[in-house]
């Protein structure tokens, strides 16, 4: 009976859990109550990634409203994929969160962030998993709404300008993805994706429906970071609480990836998308800039959050050039970057997490000689860097494996010479951390630095461990990746 | 069964070693007791692998399959078991001589020191055993990333700018060369088994070949091909144990043994002599043997000198693998073994000189010989096999390069391997001039009295110089085994 239930459930567990929270008043007690709903979703995530793959997709119609009238759910391969990434994530950050909010956040505050929390996890999960094009819109502005006030919620005054600039942007981006289901929905009458996705090919010549492309795109790649639309995200990573910035780095942009995902090859589909309208060469050369530009700018940054950011735009490129070599490779090292960079860009923040909640900084000079005070945590660091670089046996060298073997496949040459040169700069801004953790002597020896609290060590290892572990033993993701892209493109499944 | 048991034990016993080093952390002669223990037993277990793989055999393992085709996979066969029965052999002889330089030095960190020693060897077997060209790569890394800590033991400003070179050359031409050829060959082939005969013949088009072994060849940082060579002369910052045995064995040699090893058994020795690249490497590994040569003969610091001798050496290796014939093959397997022994034992030597005179600088030696007779007879030893002349056993490897030189028809080789030679005498034996024939300067330095290294040191450096003599009175048993590389499979 609850089985067939569970995609409401995935929603309706945080969306009431969020207003009981905030009944709690308690820090402890709130701060258990989202861990236990953390974990929750993220059980029934993994039921239904299970069930996906099995069974194949299933709809869901909310309320019993037969779609395409009513709000319809629709989980395959992909969305559930990344329904469990978000759930994971949030699962891991949360026993993290208790050591690291009581630091860095003002204690008649904490019981909000934990209900802002829980709103933006339901936010995302709601975009994910909805079948309706309106309702993305919807959860899109839950999420967006609480992050604005997680982000804003930072101990540096410079979280608020940087909330402030992320609200902006972030507006901008939602209004421009409204506009354009708007269009989409003048011209077919409908909202339902699937249903778009019939009735949009007779459509498809019109102004209006270019122009919802148009409109739809920019303001999803606003919301996505995708360079040079990434001006909100350095700044709101780097001043947002340590576990805001590890959660959203790992969830909020790779969902609005999903959804890019989604409307470009599901709705609008891929002849329209990319022989009518030349996104192929968009993507590609807004991806490779954004690369190269936001690595380099990474490796002239003090604040080490502030690198990871900039490294995290660059990311992005890499997950967006998967899109636009619009084969099944290219969208299955795509979705596998998803799942590896949030692994290890959410270890590497919870690592900045711990070394702030000790040093109170992350700066690279506060730093020096970091790695023989707090071993384990810079550890730990070292090992998801290495992933980012792409060494072997971390999830970072897999995905760059597929991205190259795909850019190969379509006969790119100097773009996978681009790609790895690329991963050079990216051992340059990592080394740039671990050379000042392990060969600068710290000059603090007057305040004694001990290693993190267990709570925050071992969702750090967990991570950690997982950027270890499906770099060796690839099969789930990869396995899951492979049969998304395979339905993205519209072959099998 | 029990050669597949060796290979994983191979590359397990110096890990657990680690654990016993880190152990055994505020007991410093347990701690290096545990690295002889280990040292042996590794190298027990390599040469258990001799007598099957002798037989004929080529024992394999596979552990895991990372993705589709491509798995983390061994098999011994006899160019990296005579690679892995080196390195294990003079990991031992480097632990004792270790014992005596790290103390006589009075060096910190000493257990980081020993452990990270330890990771390095376990991943030199890793690359020794390989059975495919993806797990080469991943030792490979992991032996760029486990020595960057030992270059950068002492902290100094001079030994992190040196590290920075160091990783910097090797991760940077190891990913944006060596990864693309190692993915556009599993694109174009499908496979990256080593596989007797090579796998590309026919399977790319001539561009793409030619491309391919140009990657192959600067990808592979390690050998030091000019002009990706300066992480060789940056890394002597490092303890001299270091500089011996892992910057003139280890991962100088893992280099060159990979590119020997892409030439059999990627490329193929038929369809390596038809790539129309080969010429130009073959050439630039010439100019590569001259120029290091002459740079060499002008660095007053001993290592800095027996740094660009060793870059001269190996291009050697990378020679014989360019001239594409099974002579060459055979003579760059032997060299990694002749080049081994005499460049250990030089390094050595100049460590010895270190600990017991403080002196680094070729000019500060003169009269040394009567300070320290063993050490710079061991000296002369080492220099006179680099230089390739009798009875010492850099000749065989000599001889054999020089005929595959002719063999191959490249008589202009076989003078560059001449010129070489009296280049090296240039730059090898002044130092023994200096040390026995030159007369101290008595205000500077005072009256010459016997002064060794410590006792340990001193028996490192002897038993690898009776080594360069033993390997020409016998090379039977190597040239045997560096034979069955080409041999045509039973």
């Amino acid at each position: 009976m609850i089985a067939a239930h569970l995609p409401a459930l995935q929603i309706a567990v945080p969306l009431i859990a969020a207003p009981i929270c905030l009944l709690l008043r308690r820090e402890n007690l709130s701060w258990a109550w989202a861990t236990f709903i953390s974990w929750v979703v993220f059980a029934l995530a993994w039921v239904m990634l299970e069930k996906t793959l099995t069974g194949g997709a299933f709809n869901y119609e909310l309320g019993g409203w037969e779609a395409p009238y009513g709000i319809e759910y629709r989980v395959d391969a992909l969305n559930a994929f990344i329904l469990l990434i978000v759930a994971a994530i949030g699962a891991v950050v949360m026993p993290y969160a208790r050591a690291s909010v009581a630091r860095e956040i003002p204690e008649h505050k904490r019981g909000l962030f934990y209900t802002a929390y829980l709103l933006c996890l339901t936010g995302l999960l709601g975009i994910t998993i909805t079948g309706d094009a309106f309702n993305v819109f919807v959860f899109l502005e839950i999420s967006s709404l609480s992050s604005y006030a997680l982000i804003a919620l930072g101990r540096d005054p410079k979280a608020l300008t940087a909330a402030f600039q992320y609200l902006i942007m972030g507006t901008i981006g939602a209004t421009f993805i409204l506009i354009g289901i708007g269009l989409m929905y003048q011209m077919t009458g409908t909202l339902n994706m699937a249903d778009l996705a019939k009735r949009l090919p007779a459509v498809e010549d019109t102004r209006p429906v270019l122009a919802a492309f148009a409109f739809f795109i920019v303001g999803v790649c606003l919301k996505l970071a995708l360079f040079p639309l990434h001006l909100w995200l350095p700044n709101a990573y780097a001043y947002a609480p340590s576990v805001v910035t590890a959660f959203l780095a790992a969830t909020a942009t790779k969902v609005s990836i999903y959804v890019l995902y989604r409307f470009v090859f599901t709705i609008f589909g891929q002849s329209f998308s990319f022989d009518v309208i030349p996104l192929e060469s968009i993507l590609l050369v807004l991806s490779l800039a954004g690369i190269f530009a936001a690595s380099i700018v990474a490796i002239f940054q003090t604040n080490v959050k502030r690198l990871l950011a900039y490294s995290s735009v660059a990311q992005i490129g890499y997950i967006m050039l998967g899109v636009a070599l619009v084969s099944v490779a290219g969208l299955t090292a795509s979705i596998l970057h998803i799942f590896n960079h949030a692994i290890m860009k959410g270890a590497l923040f919870l690592c900045m997490g711990a070394v702030y909640y000790q040093i109170g900084s992350v700066k690279i000079e506060d730093m020096n000689g970091i790695g023989k005070k707090m071993p384990f945590t810079m550890f730990a660091f070292v090992i998801a860097g290495l992933g980012l670089i792409g060494v072997p046996l971390t999830v970072g060298f897999i995905s760059k494996w597929y991205l190259i073997t795909a850019v190969l496949e379509k006969g790119w040459w100097p773009v996978a010479v681009l790609i790895l040169l690329s991963s050079l700069l990216a051992v340059i801004y990592i080394w740039r951390v671990v050379e000042a953790a392990y060969f600068k002597a710290g000059d603090s020896d007057d305040v004694v630095v001990k290693e993190a609290p267990v709570s925050m060590l071992i969702p750090i290892y967990v991570l950690t461990g997982a950027s270890v572990y499906f770099g060796i033993e690839t099969s789930l993701p990869l396995g899951t990746a492979a049969e998304a892209a395979k339905q993205l493109m519209g072959i099998g499944g | 069964m029990t050669g597949s048991i060796a290979i994983i034990a191979a590359l397990l016993v110096p890990l657990i070693g680690v654990l016993g080093i880190v152990g055994a952390r505020h007991k410093p002669n347990l701690r290096e007791t545990v690295t002889l223990v280990t040292a042996t037993c590794l190298f027990i277990l390599v040469a258990s692998l001799l007598t099957p793989v002798l037989s004929g055999a080529r024992p394999s393992v596979t552990l895991l399959e990372v993705l589709p085709g491509l798995s983390i996979a061994f098999e011994v066969e006899p160019l990296g078991l005579i690679f892995a029965l080196v390195a294990s052999l003079l990991w031992i002889v480097t632990s004792v001589y270790a014992i005596g330089y790290m103390r006589g030095h009075h060096e910190k960190n000493q257990t980081r020191f020993y452990a990270y020693f330890a990771v390095a060897l376990s991943s030199t077997m890793g690359i020794a055993f390989a059975g495919n060209m993806f797990t080469l790569f991943i030792f490979y890394e992991v032996l760029t990333l486990s020595t960057y800590p030992l270059v950068t033991h002492s902290g100094t400003a001079a030994a992190k700018k040196g590290g920075r070179t160091y990783f910097g050359i090797l991760i940077g031409t190891s990913i944006a060369f060596q990864l693309l050829a190692v993915i556009i060959t599993y694109v174009t082939v499908g496979t990256l088994d080593f596989t007797q005969g090579g796998i590309l013949a026919g399977k790319a088009s001539d561009v793409v070949i030619g491309l391919l072994l140009l990657l192959y060849v600067f990808g592979v940082g390690k050998a030091a091909l000019m002009p990706f060579h300066r992480w060789l002369p940056a890394a002597m910052v490092a303890p001299t144990p270091v500089s011996a045995l892992l910057h003139a064995v280890a991962v100088v040699k893992a280099g060159v043994f990979t590119i020997l090893k892409v030439s059999v058994y990627i490329f193929g020795l038929d369809l390596l002599a038809d790539i129309g690249v080969r010429d130009f490497l073959m050439w630039l590994a010439a100019a590569s043997i001259l120029i290091a040569s002459v740079i060499a003969i002008r660095q007053d610091n001993l290592k800095r000198r027996l740094a660009y001798s060793t870059i001269s050496q190996l291009a050697y290796i990378v020679l014989g693998a360019m001239l594409a014939t099974e002579a060459g093959i055979v003579g760059g397997a032997m060299h990694i073994t002749m080049h081994a022994f005499g460049k250990i034992t030089l390094f050595f030597c100049a460590g010895a000189i270190l600990v017991a005179t403080h002196k680094t600088e070729i000019s500060d030696m003169k009269g040394l010989g009567r300070v320290m007779p063993i050490t710079m007879t061991a000296y002369t030893i080492g220099a006179l096999s680099i230089i390739g002349a009798p009875p010492m056993g850099g000749l065989w490897s000599k001889w054999m390069l020089g005929m595959a030189a002719l063999e191959a028809g490249e008589v202009a080789m076989i003078g560059v391997l001449m010129l070489s030679s009296l280049l090296s005498i240039g730059y090898l034996l002044p130092v023994s001039i200096q040390a026995f024939f030159n007369t101290p300067d008595p205000q500077k330095d005072g009256k010459p009295v016997f002064k060794e290294a410590p006792a340990l040191s001193v028996a490192a450096l002897s038993f690898t110089a009776l080594g360069c003599i033993a390997l020409f009175l016998f090379p039977d048993p190597l040239l045997h085994l560096a034979n069955l590389i080409v041999a045509p499979v039973n």
